[in-house]
């Protein structure tokens, strides 16, 4: 009996190792996600392409645009008036934000108040606010040099210098604010999804499309062992996986491992597991593989990609989103990873989350093996 | 013609007749319009924050009280003992804990406050040092302005200015989106997104679905040529996803007042462009895989990596140079980028000009492919 599973589990290993497409895929995932956010993909704002719309011309502006382009923040384009012109360049992509000097800029500092105009482009609010602050930044740096140029000491804060709260932040398990420390769990997360829950949707639905499974359940297998039999090789091909990333992760771009590697192991088994009854359950419920492959592709992949909080924090969504995302188990997973690794918590931290992703496990994979059993009468 | 009308007949039918892929197709691309958008957010709110602090004083009670009210923060623990604070960090419940320093009032000194962030997630800790160190200066401001009241007149700017003469005054003005609302942004995005994962997955299963059931070889033997082929294929999909693309266009319009500034006509044009691209790719896929599942899982592999790097999550402009080079070569960031300018801008076709030739460039070159790849003899 059990050489006859293991019959089972070795025809469902060359059926993957035989595709050599899908074999590259399903490597060459991980080495170039990777590559994709440790290189390329990044929030910071830099080199923000500014036009400077001066109809001052002064001593003062000229001060101001050549501290902003020392700032390190701007392509700093001069630009004549005209919101016309402003208009095109952000319709065109061409700028980020606009700096409008007063007319007489510089009389009118000297006299008590000079105003500057900054138009951000706001499609993206983000980058728009990031921007401001830094224009706002750079703006104040020059005005309380200048305050001290003319003997009036003025703090940059608007303090007198004494009684102030002067805040000294640390950036606990982070220090340098390194994106890799989020992206690494997330895309473990990401990639097991996929691997798991589409590629155990397609295989089961496959043979029933065409044909092969009626072969399979005259067997002597057991339907489970069936299952398993068709789970087993891309279980040790996420694992596979979850090294490369961690190995990747650690070399390449410093992220820790503060936890239990063990435990940390342990729980990505855990998450392979879920995935993998998800794909089953998925597999099971639907009739053709057409359908199977799009709820496991259209249908997981930008919930697990929005609502597991790897690129947005959860707890900005709205409340009924928040506990939406509860039905997310790579939700759980990442909380569980990220603790492990970054924060170098242990099983005493992370229990309830580890018993819903075992508690999911479970619920999919009975509705999974029942709804298989069903078809076998 | 005819040929390809009956063709063509043949496919719209069995998409319609496959009752369990309608709901797929038309509604779950909407439903997750609805309940995506609400989770695009790079906003911090309500970040749990630990009290570390012995006795509080008003001062002290001030500054905390501008905390939460700036609904950035909201105080869940408050203790005497720094390890308890500490441990609530490493189990997660506080992302930040403030050491609340004693004697607030006494104005002869300044006060160190200790803040602990919690920097797992590094862009969120960045946006929260930003907030913290805006309400501290405008405490402190505040503070000593109360303090020179009478002698300097005070601007109350949000900006924080030094009192007395000299000063820069910041008139902010966010144009397109005033209340820097992030649905505005990303709404238009995910709706390609959405688009495009339906159009491209369904192109990319069809012909080798055909071959992995064998009806392909009904196909082949009859007079349909193999452009005649692949446009019968392609239209189907094609007409799907523009109806999609109106249909969420039109929930964006309604549920979330995305402006739609610029002219629909233009949109439309250039998305019937992108969708050819995008679809002839699908079927370019679909023509060298053998099996429905590489075909699925190279189309979902390319979608990826397309995806990350067309500009929807992240700004494209803060990419390395090469990484913005090689987003030249994705349509989907073109499209992103047409629907923002067009959209939320208003922008005419001379704005978009180079993203409509590159992604007419991107439609000729798949489907040429698409078609020279069809074989009608099986290998």
């Amino acid at each position: 009996m059990r050489r006859i599973f293991f019959g089972f589990v070795r025809k469902e290993f060359y059926h993957i190792l035989r595709d050599r497409r899908t074999l590259a895929v399903l490597f060459g995932m991980p080495l170039i996600m990777m590559a994709l956010f440790g290189f390329a993909i990044r929030n910071e704002i830099d080199d923000v392409p500014l036009l400077v719309v001066d109809a001052s011309r002064d001593e003062a502006t000229d001060g101001v645009v050549d501290r902003l382009r020392a700032s390190g923040y701007f392509d700093v384009v001069e630009f004549g008036a005209g919101r016309r012109n402003v208009e095109a360049a952000f319709e065109r992509g061409d700028a980020l934000a606009a700096l409008a000097f007063e007319p007489d800029f510089a009389r009118r500092l000297r006299r008590g108040e000079a105003h500057v105009q900054v138009i951000t482009d706001a499609t993206n609010p983000n980058a728009a606010s990031t921007v401001l602050a830094y224009t706002t930044a750079v703006l104040n740096d020059v005005q309380s040099e200048q305050a001290l140029e003319r003997g009036m000491i003025v703090a940059a804060d608007g303090s007198d210098g004494t009684g102030r709260v002067v805040p000294s932040v640390r950036m606990r398990y982070n220090p340098d604010l390194e994106s890799a420390y989020l992206f690494v769990p997330g895309l473990i997360a990401v990639i097991l999804m996929l691997v798991c829950a589409l590629m155990t949707s397609i295989t089961i639905t496959r043979e029933r499309e065409t044909g092969t499974m009626e072969v399979l359940l005259v067997s002597p297998l057991h339907p489970l062992q069936i299952i398993a039999g068709k789970v087993l090789p891309y279980l040790a091909l996420s694992l596979v996986n979850v090294a490369t990333i961690l190995v990747l992760a650690v070399a390449l771009f410093h992220v820790p491992v503060r936890g239990s590697l063990a435990l940390l192991l342990a729980e990505c088994l855990l998450f392979i597991l879920c995935a993998l009854s998800l794909g089953m359950l998925i597999s099971a419920r639907s009739r053709s593989m057409q359908t199977a492959t799009m709820i496991a592709l259209a249908g997981l992949l930008m919930p697990t990609v929005l609502l597991s909080g790897f690129i947005f924090p959860i707890s900005s969504m709205p409340e009924a989103l928040q506990l939406f995302s509860h039905l997310i188990p790579a939700k759980w997973f990442l909380i569980v990873v990220r603790g492990i690794m970054i924060r170098g918590i242990g099983l005493e931290v992370v229990w309830m989350e580890t018993l819903v992703l075992v508690g999911m496990t479970a619920v999919f994979m009975t509705v999974a093996v029942r709804s298989f059993s069903i078809r076998l009468e | 013609m005819q040929t390809i009308l009956v063709l063509l007949r043949k496919e719209f039918r069995q998409i319609f007749r496959n009752r369990a892929m309608l709901p797929i197709i038309f509604v779950m691309p909407i439903v997750q319009l609805l309940v995506l958008a609400f989770a695009a957010t790079f906003e911090v709110k309500q970040t749990p924050v630990a009290l570390v602090v012995e006795d509080l004083d008003p001062v002290g009670r001030e500054l905390v009280r501008r905390m939460e009210a700036s609904g950035y923060f909201s105080v869940r623990e408050t203790t005497t003992s720094a390890r308890k604070a500490d441990e609530a960090m490493q189990s997660g419940r506080v992302d930040v804990i403030f050491h609340m320093p004693r004697g607030l009032a006494d104005e002869s000194t300044d006060h160190t406050l200790q803040i602990v962030v919690n920097a797992q997630d590094g862009a969120t800790a960045g946006v929260v040092q930003a907030y913290l160190s805006r309400i501290v200066a405008d405490f402190n401001e505040d503070r000593s302005a109360i303090r020179v009241q009478g002698l300097v007149s005070h601007g109350g700017d949000a900006a924080a200015t030094p009192v007395g003469p000299g000063r820069i005054i910041v008139r902010p003005m966010h144009w397109y989106n005033p209340r820097l609302d992030y649905q505005t942004y990303m709404v238009p995005g995910i709706l390609v997104i959405l688009v495009t994962m339906i159009g491209t997955f369904l192109s990319a299963m069809n012909v080798v679905r055909e071959k992995e059931i064998g009806t392909i070889e009904q196909l082949n033997v009859t007079p349909i040529r193999k452009g005649q082929l692949i446009a019968g294929k392609l239209f189907p999909f094609w007409i799907i996803a523009l109806f999609e693309l109106a249909f969420g266009l039109l929930v964006a319009w309604l549920v979330f007042r995305i402006p739609l500034e610029g002219s629909l006509a233009l949109i439309f044009a250039l998305a019937a462009i992108y969708l050819l691209a995008m679809l002839g790719l699908g079927l370019w896929i679909s023509t060298v895989t053998e099996t429905q599942q590489q075909a699925m899982f190279i189309a979902w592999f390319i979608l990826v990596v397309c995806i990350l790097m067309s500009g929807l999550f992240t700004p494209i402009e803060s990419m390395p140079i090469w990484a913005q080079w090689l987003t030249e070569l994705n349509p989907i960031a073109h499209f992103i980028k047409i629907m923002r300018r067009v959209l939320l801008k208003g922008a005419g076709i001379e704005a978009v000009a180079m993203q409509a030739a590159a992604l007419g460039a991107f439609a000729v070159v798949s489907l040429t492919l698409a078609v020279k790849q069809y074989r009608k003899v099986s290998s």
